[in-house]
């Protein structure tokens, strides 16, 4: 038995009052005092917040209640926004909802009991709290910190009234393998607990400090307001020391109750969440999600433990009300027919787009790996394996074969289907084997780009939470070094030393020799989550971007529909996404000798020796690596130059390549196809266009319509509609195939993605208004179809320009003006407020200019001409700056911020 | 209607005259000098003068206020005096005749408190913050104006930006003068943004302000071009427009202004016969960016600019050219 000692002061008792009038934020209005009779007896006054009298006053009828419940050491203040933003929808017509907002007994204004309250008796206060209110259904609870407990405790008690449950960052559970969190250890700390909470303002400064950006000093007081002395902080104290911090505490049990409890809740649930917590790690959400799977998550990267603070929390949860709360509980995602339960259940896939009948057989990933399992044939060749070896060469036999065993193997050393395994594993033999093994188990494969960066890479390898991490030494170091979570499996055989200081559990061939005789559990469903694929971040934070088996195998029939590769077609894969379908094309196919980090490093040569090597027909590049296979084309010898005149066809994907460039590279492959894609990492291959495409689309008269990059036609499988703009540049159409409609772009097709990873709200917007019961992505670019069809992008979202006399999209007038003979590349961009904004060209000149400055006149006179819109004015920059993962997009919103400085007077700095 | 024009032997009050007359009515000119503006009767007189002022008011259906002192320096008083104490007789004036409209022509920099304005509409006038006493008289004014708009009297105020145009005698003239001299730099870089007016802009909008002061009066109205363009831009195309040369050196924006301040001064105390090379107020009007969101004012006033900067800067080179050739 634990128990911990509290000051005398502690107990000192005093009654409910209001908060003091002044705190910013806070409607004096919304105060309460109940006198609440306890099921133990006594009697207690309760503060809380509550809108009933607002909403009453407006004449509106509360469609439920929210019961939002605070932790330690704040009180309802912290809910503030939301009775507000509540009472205002109520106000403009919305449903009303009706918030109660407590501060828990012996915490803020409520009454100072002076007796412990431990997790039990503050469940049991909660409810006899709502029985004195006479609070009927529906309710749905909302709690933070220890109030997500508490709340969570009324929830499995009231199933009568309870509609949902709401969380913020909190925690139900303590796995027993792991430690507390720090910061609540040393709370604990002997001779630390009564100081820290009680006597001293220690604990309640350091969670004010967690602010992301800091919590202004009106705020910060406003927290501090019920806790100005030590006699009123005895809660702050009994919170602490009601901590669970293992199975012997007196709380123990009802912890474990309640954990267990919210198992069988089937209501609604969203969790809204700041990684950036000291106390409440993404550990934690972990948890609540294995026990709430049917749950809406979304992580606010860059937020806290003070998520309250650091983002609209109030607006979202009012979104996800208006979306969720009283529509009839969703069924339970029906579970796939398997025999174990699963641990990660994801939402109802939505009914699959059209698909024409000869697409429509599902083929599981791994089918290739089945069928030609006794076949002496070539799978996969590896120019450059390892450090001065040669050519590499894995039949489908043996390919087949390493596949199940490491798939056996790593069921045998824990990884469930299910289980998350981060792959930072270079593209090689290796990579694929380990890939494929996981995809046959069922394990979900998070990948995340180098080019992200380390920083990047952390917070997406942290967000996305893996149970496993398969990696070569460089990355399995990283993850050493920045504490990523998970098992760790290396691929090559470390010595004792490194293994243990890297904390790897496995080698590669360990699992081999594990898996060598080992039968393979049940193949995944085509519904199961098969992959977390990381987007490229040049627009915020990465965001994990979730495939099922189903739809990354129509990801490569889209690719065998568009480009011919299947059965035996020889691939040379140097573009990662596409490349690693192979296998699963029944393609042989062949990594050239590059660095793949730096695409730009593969050479003519390089490309040429592959090509020979598996005779290879379709090229797969990047545009870098196609700008130097280009730009090292001299390089080639003439067995080159016929091995390269056998390829039928090849493209550039992952950013749109130039007219030029394509027709250099397809130069040197004159037997082949030129082809360069429109997609995303959320939708992998939309659209396709071929060199003559490009060329005919350009002499078309179409060109001449809102302008852009023709990206061409949809794939087959592929729908694109245009939701049109507004004069304020939001998309709000009808999703529609007009031609000449200047929208967001948005697409379906068998192969889009299924949602994001814990980003609710994204998914939300990126499927704001579609056709119901499809699945549509809003892809974020703006763009319009001609009349033949023909898709042309014109631009991000945010970078539309809304001026006075309508909406401008950027890349049209950027091409007209970068035909210009002394213009090198341009950026167009708004400045000033939103509707009434200039344009402005910032151009980078041939030669560069030396430095920033307006342009001479004669240029600027140029722009003006061929713009096609009124310009305010012509800027010259040396060097414009670029996205570094791409290195060829510009950074149009950090222009805009440069250029407005720049033309309000403030110094000429580099943009 | 019968309009009485105040301030018509000015460069803008001129062409508005003309723009009122064109549009069909009889219009009556009040100022110190002729107008000479064809087809309007002159009533000659000062707007500081009570007794003159309620002679011009009798009998017209609207009035156009234009007359005010728009110098850079000046005693302070007289700013006051002609500006707020002329707009103050002439309402009283007109309030006694029982007119019923009046348009009050104001400046943008009214609400103008020295930095940037980049894409608002026209803010509320603000004496304590305006910069200089023009600006600061033009705002007690334009207070007064629209505090007088009543059912009785229907008043808008507008405020047109930096007009200027072939025969403009001070912003135009100025900066030629200076240029052809070689005393004109270009404060800071040269980018910030400014819009300016074309004077025929400027006399249509005030004209259909006249035609819209039922309407849309108690409002401000900035009336600008729609067309902002970086200083040294606006500079050049003056320069290049009357053959001279471009300002070719560059004064810091922070240097112009302290020294506009110390010049100013001085010019207060011993004034020459030309105005001072720099003040405070024109240094910051060149070196921070003005331009305006002109939505609510086009549509509110069923106007738009009918000729462009680079029409207008074509007619400025016209002027210069048939003026050479005269000369």
């Amino acid at each position: 038995m634990v128990s911990y000692r509290l000051p005398r002061t502690a107990t000192a008792l005093a009654p409910a009052s209001v908060p003091p009038s002044g705190l910013p934020g806070l409607d004096p209005d919304w105060s309460r005092i109940v006198d609440v009779a306890q099921s133990d007896g006594g009697t207690h006054a309760w503060h809380l917040l509550d809108n009933a009298e607002q909403l009453a006053a407006l004449g509106v009828e509360p469609v439920g209640t929210v019961l939002c419940v605070h932790g330690n050491p704040t009180w309802s203040y912290l809910w503030r926004d939301l009775v507000a933003q509540a009472t205002e929808a109520a106000a403009a017509g919305q449903p009303a909802w009706r918030i109660i907002a407590v501060d828990q007994l012996d915490m803020g204004f409520s009454e100072r009991t002076g007796a412990a309250r431990p997790l039990a008796r503050r469940v049991q206060d909660l409810g006899d709290l709502t029985n004195t209110l006479g609070l009927t259904g529906p309710v749905l609870t909302f709690g933070h910190d220890w109030g997500g407990v508490v709340s969570l405790g009324w929830a499995v008690d009231h199933p009568e009234l309870l509609a949902g449950v709401m969380l913020l960052n909190t925690a139900i559970h303590q796995n027993e393998a792991e430690p507390i969190p720090a910061p609540l250890r040393l709370a604990l700390a002997r001779g630390v607990l009564g100081t820290g909470t009680v006597l001293s303002t220690a604990f309640l400064d350091t969670t004010l400090a967690l602010g992301h950006p800091g919590l202004t000093g009106a705020v910060k007081s406003g927290y501090r307001a019920p806790y100005r002395t030590a006699a009123r902080r005895g809660g702050i104290g009994g919170f602490v020391a009601d901590i669970p911090v293992d199975a012997d505490h007196d709380s123990y049990p009802e912890l474990d109750r309640i954990a267990e409890g919210i198992r069988a809740l089937e209501v609604p649930a969203l969790m809204l969440w700041g990684p950036q917590d000291p106390i409440f790690s993404d550990g934690y959400l972990d948890d609540l999600i294995a026990r709430l799977p049917h749950a809406d998550v979304h992580r606010f990267e860059g937020a806290g433990h003070l998520i309250i603070e650091d983002v609209d929390y109030a607006g979202a949860a009012l979104t996800w009300l208006a979306a969720n709360a009283l529509v009839e509980p969703a069924p339970l995602v029906e579970p796939a027919p398997v025999v174990e339960p699963d641990p990660l259940v994801e939402p109802d896939p939505l009914v699959e787009p059209v698909e024409t009948p000869a697409d429509a057989q599902y083929q599981p990933l791994w089918h290739y790996l089945d069928e030609l399992q006794n076949s002496d044939e070539t799978a996969l060749i590896d120019m450059a394996p390892g450090a001065g070896a040669g050519p590499r060469v894995v039949s489908w036999r043996l390919l087949s074969r390493r596949v199940r065993e490491i798939a056996a193997g790593l069921h045998q050393v824990g990884v469930r289907r299910g289980d998350r395994v981060s792959l930072l594993v270079p593209p090689s033999a290796d990579l694929t084997a380990v890939l494929y093994a996981c995809i046959r188990l069922g394990a979900i494969v998070v990948v995340a780009d180098a080019g992200l960066g380390l920083t990047g890479l952390t917070r997406a390898v942290r967000g996305a939470r893996p149970d496993h991490v398969i990696g070569a030494v460089p990355g399995l170091m990283a993850a050493r070094a920045l504490g990523w979570p998970g098992q760790k499996i290396s691929i090559a055989r470390l010595p004792a030393a490194s293994r243990r200081a890297l904390g790897v559990s496995y080698a590669l061939a360990d699992l081999i020799s594990l898996g060598r005789d080992e039968e393979l559990p049940e193949p995944p469903q085509p519904t199961d989550v098969a992959a977390v694929l990381f987007t490229s971040g040049s627009t915020g934070p990465a965001k994990g971007v979730v495939y099922t088996h189903g739809q990354l195998a129509a990801v490569s029939r889209a690719l065998h529909a568009q480009y011919g590769v299947g059965r035996g077609t020889g691939l040379v894969a140097g573009f990662a996404p596409f490349a690693l379908l192979g296998p699963a094309l029944g393609a042989r196919s062949v990594t050239p000798d590059m660095d793949v980090t730096a695409p730009k490093t593969l050479t003519a040569t390089a490309v040429a020796a592959a090509v020979a090597a598996i005779d290879a027909t379709v090229v797969f590049l990047s545009p870098a690596a196609l700008a130097n296979v280009v730009a090292t084309q001299d390089e080639l010898g003439p067995a080159d130059h016929a091995a390269l005149a056998g390829v039928r066809s090849f493209l550039s994907a992952g950013a749109p390549v130039s007219e030029p460039l394509l027709a250099s590279a397809a130069a040197l492959m004159p037997g082949a196809s030129a082809h360069t894609p429109y997609g995303m990492t959320e939708g992998l291959l939309m659209t396709d266009i071929t060199l003559e495409g490009i060329r005919a689309a350009a002499q078309d008269d179409v060109a001449r319509g809102p302008g852009g990059v023709c990206v061409g036609t949809p794939t087959a499988t592929t729908r694109v509609r245009i939701s049109a703009l507004d004069e304020t540049g939001a998309a709000v159409g009808e999703l529609s195939e007009t031609a000449g409609v200047t929208g967001e772009i948005v697409v379906s097709a068998p192969h889009v993605k299924n949602h994001y990873d814990k980003l609710w709200l994204t998914d939300l917007a990126a499927t704001r208004a579609v056709t119901a019961g499809e699945r549509w992505h809003r892809t974020g670019d703006v763009g319009h179809l001609d009349a033949a069809g023909r898709l042309w992008v014109e631009g991000r979202m945010p970078h539309v320009i809304t001026t006075a006399l309508g909406v401008v999209t950027p890349v049209g007038p950027e091409i007209a003006v970068s035909a210009l003979h002394d213009v090198a590349r341009s950026a167009a961009v708004g400045v000033g407020p939103a509707g009434s904004q200039q344009i402005v060209i910032v151009v980078e000149t041939v030669p560069p200019a030396a430095r920033v400055g307006l342009a001479e006149p004669e240029l600027a006179e140029d722009v003006r001409m061929v713009a096609g819109h009124p310009v305010a004015a012509v800027l010259v920059v040396p060097r414009l700056p670029t996205d570094i993962r791409h290195n060829s997009k510009i950074d149009r919103t950090r222009l805009a911020r440069w250029a407005h400085g720049i033309l309000t007077g403030a110094r000429l700095s580099q943009p | 209607m019968k309009v009485l024009v105040t301030g018509a032997s000015g460069f803008l009050g001129r062409a508005v005259a003309a723009a009122v007359i064109d549009a069909g009515h009889e219009v009556r000119c009040f100022q110190r000098r002729p107008s000479g503006v064809p087809g309007a009767t002159d009533v000659l007189g000062s707007i500081t003068d009570p007794v003159a002022v309620a002679e011009a008011v009798t009998g017209v259906d609207a009035i156009v206020h234009l007359a005010a002192k728009v110098s850079l320096t000046g005693r302070p008083a007289e700013f006051e005096a002609v500006n707020v104490g002329g707009t103050r007789t002439l309402l009283d004036a007109a309030r006694a005749a029982e007119v019923p409209r009046l348009v009050f022509v104001s400046s943008p920099s009214v609400a103008h408190a020295g930095t940037s304005i980049t894409g608002s509409d026209a803010l509320p006038a603000d004496p304590a913050h305006a910069r200089g006493d023009y600006a600061r008289t033009k705002a007690s004014a334009e207070l007064l104006a629209l505090a007088a708009d009543s059912p009785e009297l229907r008043v808008v105020a507008v405020r047109p930006h930096l007009v200027w145009g072939p025969g403009d005698t001070q912003l135009i003239a100025r900066i030629v003068e200076r240029a052809r001299a070689g005393r004109l730099p270009l404060l800071g870089h040269g980018a910030a943004l400014i819009d300016t007016t074309y004077i025929d802009n400027a006399a249509a909008a005030i004209a259909a302000a006249l035609e819209r002061v039922d309407a849309v009066h108690g409002n401000a109205y900035v009336i600008t071009n729609g067309e902002p363009r970086p200083v040294a831009e606006l500079l050049a195309g003056i320069c290049a427009a009357a053959c001279v040369p471009a300002p070719a050196w560059r004064v810091p924006a922070s240097l112009a202004r302290a020294a506009g301040s110390v010049i100013e001064a001085v010019w207060r105390v011993a004034p020459g016969d030309d105005e001072p090379p720099m003040t405070r107020f024109l240094a910051e009007q060149l070196s921070t960016a003005h331009w305006f969101d002109q939505r609510r004012t086009r549509s509110d006033l069923h106007w738009t600019p009918a000729v462009s900067l680079d029409e207008g800067l074509s007619r400025l080179a016209e002027h210069y050219r048939s003026a050479s050739a005269s000369a």
